[in-house]
């Protein structure tokens, strides 16, 4: 009765940023090979170090296997139906224009991302990537004042190769697992991000990702280089359109972190997660991973994670740097048929290195979320501590939640401390909601915001609204 | 106000009411008495739209409105308001939260505008002194952590913040002491308006020395079987209910 107006509603759900842009894009014949390899690279004019770098990565990618240890059913993915480069600037690349096609802009407006500088959120510079392309970055030029780089990864190559070269594939190798080999291989556009020493970014950097051209794959690279002393937070967006195909997101962040220097890391991932009966959907693929290299550094990684049919994702930290501190918030929500295989790795390599995990899975209709952590101490990282908290919440009861903790300690000083619940929003917590004209909706709202408050406080003010609608939306009549 | 003909109603298809006709007037206060299992809590959680009860037969008005066909939020915004008998912790979710989605929601009901943060945590100020419910609570989660009294004072907080114009009062005297028991009750009538009436649920005397019922009735295997005045009410406390029984006969 109850049960199935609700989940009638759940199915008539809307995902608000599921439309389409009309615009001329310039799409790569389906397939991949070499040549696709050295397509890509030739498109976007690179060096011929990075075409190496390339190849190298696609020929060790052909060498592997498609992993399959994480708890998802991963469809079969046919690697030569999808197209590896869409560039929907093309128009203004071809008449030589330097205006933006009005349709772009239109794009990022309705999805809340202005991209002229006077309308933009106060406080915040912009990379507007759609498919294989940025758009526009907005501020590089005051930003450059103080010595910071801003801009598009493809940029960079060409105006600082050096910085790339240095950075690129120093914390996430092509050989680190399949999904970077391939990323590596066939990567578009992403942001990089130079922070000098001792600068402090004055404006929030993020950069906000759009899938939308149809049958294309999306391999962001992102790089963030934050030297000694410095300072910069850095937010990530993402939405698609809805479709009845998968697409594939594959992308790689990495972060170097200086000495004494700090970058904090947040994303409000919202792909489209597919309909109620589980078509269509992003498969989110992604390694992310910083390198706190100097003493004394830190990193946070905050993350919302609502969208995507499957998401396989574990923003990592390597504390090599005495006395460094990561880390890692984390709410993941799925529904429908959603699957999430998500959590992080904290490598303590340094002495005296600190770290801190809060996980806040929810679970509702069919879906199936798992928390997946690493915890590893190496033999010279005396006095390293890690806490982790990993609860879950399930919404329903044919939903799954599931922990994987894997905790490696070397070295007799460390403590290492894992907490772990499960709870269920209760018919009584529900009944004394609505007894005080809270309409259930609300009262999943209410309970579930509560529930991940702990993450939601971490992220950057403007962002913290967002994700907190996002979780309603997300979850709308989910409970059964 | 409210009125109930002819209630069947009962729970995984088995009756426990059997044919309850009750009408409370604008301003009355109506105690509901009698043995354990007799259908009480039955009743309370069928005006209100508990889920879980199935009404088999009979109708409900409020104020000439079809109660059985709203839902328990719309019946809350609508006015009717139950102090629980056990209240059900909501972790994560902070009184003050919670407080403020019931209100709007029953303004909006109302077509008022939300109220302002600034104007809401006013509110909770005037109205926590009523039942004397320290500020450290409202900070808390929904009734997390608090003891018995704590919680029911509570109950009687959220009624001050809702200003029901009909109130069930689900056994509010049951673990209160009796300093507690009074400032529950008190808090109860400095809230009430003319025209607020109430279904008070108990076992005893003493919350109704407080509250004056105007009427009493006893409450036997899913039926009204005697109604009286409070009179009715220390005869029982005194001999029990089997006299009634034998009375009517059972």
């Amino acid at each position: 009765m109850a049960e199935n107006a609700f989940l009638k509603e759940v199915a008539e759900k809307k995902y608000e940023y599921g439309f389409e842009t009309e615009v001329d894009t310039e799409i790569l014949e389906k397939g991949l090979s070499e040549d696709v390899v050295r397509l890509i690279s030739r498109k976007k004019g690179e060096p011929g170090w990075l075409l190496d770098f390339r190849l190298e990565a696609f020929r060790y990618w052909q060498s592997q296997k498609q992993p399959s240890w994480g708890h998802l059913t991963l469809p079969e993915i046919d690697y030569q139906a999808i197209s590896y480069y869409a560039d929907p600037t093309r128009k203004s690349a071809t008449d030589g224009s330097k205006e933006i096609d009005p349709e772009l802009m239109k794009t990022f407006d309705k999805l809340g991302i202005p991209l002229e500088e006077r309308l933009a959120l106060s406080g915040t510079a912009v990379d507007a990537v759609m498919d294989s392309v940025s758009v526009k970055t907005t501020f590089r030029e005051r930003l450059a004042e103080k010595g910071i780089i801003f801009c598009s990864i493809s940029e960079a190559v060409k105006e600082h190769p050096d910085l790339v070269r240095t950075h690129l594939g120093s914390v996430v190798p092509y050989r680190d697992n399949y999904f970077a080999a391939l990323n590596s291989a066939v990567f578009s556009d992403g942001s990089f991000v130079y922070i000098p020493k001792g600068v402090r970014c004055p404006m929030e950097l993020s950069t906000y990702f759009r899938i939308n051209a149809r049958g294309t794959g999306q391999f962001e690279r992102t790089l963030i280089v934050c030297d000694d002393d410095a300072y910069v937070s850095y937010l990530e967006g993402c939405t698609a359109p809805m479709r009845d195909e998968n697409q594939l997101h594959a992308a790689i962040v990495e972060i170097v972190v200086g000495a004494r220097a700090e970058v904090k890391y947040s994303t409000v991932q919202n792909w489209y997660p597919g309909d109620s009966e589980g078509r269509g959907g992003v498969l989110n693929l992604v390694t992310k991973r910083g390198l706190l290299k100097g003493d004394d550094s830190r990193l946070s990684w905050t993350q919302v994670e609502t969208g995507s049919a499957v998401t396989w994702k574990y923003p990592s930290c390597v504390l090599q740097g005495d006395r460094s501190q990561a880390e890692f918030y984390s709410v993941a929500v799925t529904n429908n048929f959603q699957q999430a295989d998500t959590g992080t790795k904290m490598i303590h390599l340094g002495r005296n290195t600190k770290s801190t995990i809060i996980s806040k899975g929810i679970s509702a209709g069919r879906s199936q979320n798992s928390y997946r952590g690493l915890v590893k101490v190496g033999r010279k990282a005396d006095g390293a501590r890690n806490y982790s908290s990993c609860d879950s919440l399930l919404l329903g009861s044919h939903c799954g939640a599931h922990t994987f903790p894997y905790i490696d300690v070397q070295n007799d000083t460390a403590v290492v401390e894992h907490e772990a619940t499960t709870s269920k929003i209760s018919e009584d917590q529900l009944f004394y909601c609505n007894q005080r004209g809270i309409a259930t909706e609300d009262a999943v709202g209410l309970i579930v915001n509560g529930y991940a408050k702990d993450v939601l406080n971490k992220l950057p003010m403007e962002f913290a609204v967002e994700a907190q609608k996002l979780l309603n939306v997300s979850l709308e009549g989910a409970v059964g | 106000m409210l009125e109930i003909n002819n209630l069947h109603a009962g729970i995984a298809g088995k009756e426990i009411l059997k044919g309850i006709n009750l009408t409370v007037a604008d301003g009355e206060i109506h105690a509901v008495m009698g043995t354990n299992g007799a259908g009480k809590s039955t009743l309370s959680n069928v005006i209100v739209g508990h889920p879980a009860y199935e009404v088999t037969d009979g109708s409900i008005l409020f104020n000439g409105r079809d109660l059985l066909a709203m839902s328990t939020e719309e019946r809350a915004q609508a006015g009717i308001f139950m102090s629980f008998q056990a209240p059900t912790e909501i972790p994560g979710v902070s009184m003050t939260n919670f407080m403020r989605a019931a209100v709007n929601a029953r303004r909006k009901a109302q077509g008022k505008e939300p109220l302002s943060a600034g104007d809401f945590l006013k509110l909770m100020r005037e109205k926590r002194k009523i039942v004397e419910l320290d500020a450290k609570l409202t900070s808390r989660s929904v009734n997390e952590g608090f003891s018995g009294g704590e919680k029911k004072r509570n109950e009687i907080f959220q009624m001050a913040m809702l200003e029901p114009s009909f109130c069930i009062l689900d056994e509010t005297d049951s673990g209160l002491d009796v300093d507690a028991l009074r400032i529950v009750a008190e808090g109860f009538n400095s809230l009430r308006r003319a025209d607020t009436s109430a279904i008070v649920i108990t076992h005893y005397q003493r919350l109704l020395d407080y509250l004056k019922p105007d009427v009493v009735h006893v409450l036997i295997d899913g039926r009204i079987v005697k109604t009286g005045g409070p009179e009715l009410a220390g005869e029982i406390e005194r001999r029990g209910f089997d006299w009634i029984k034998e009375e009517v006969g059972l």
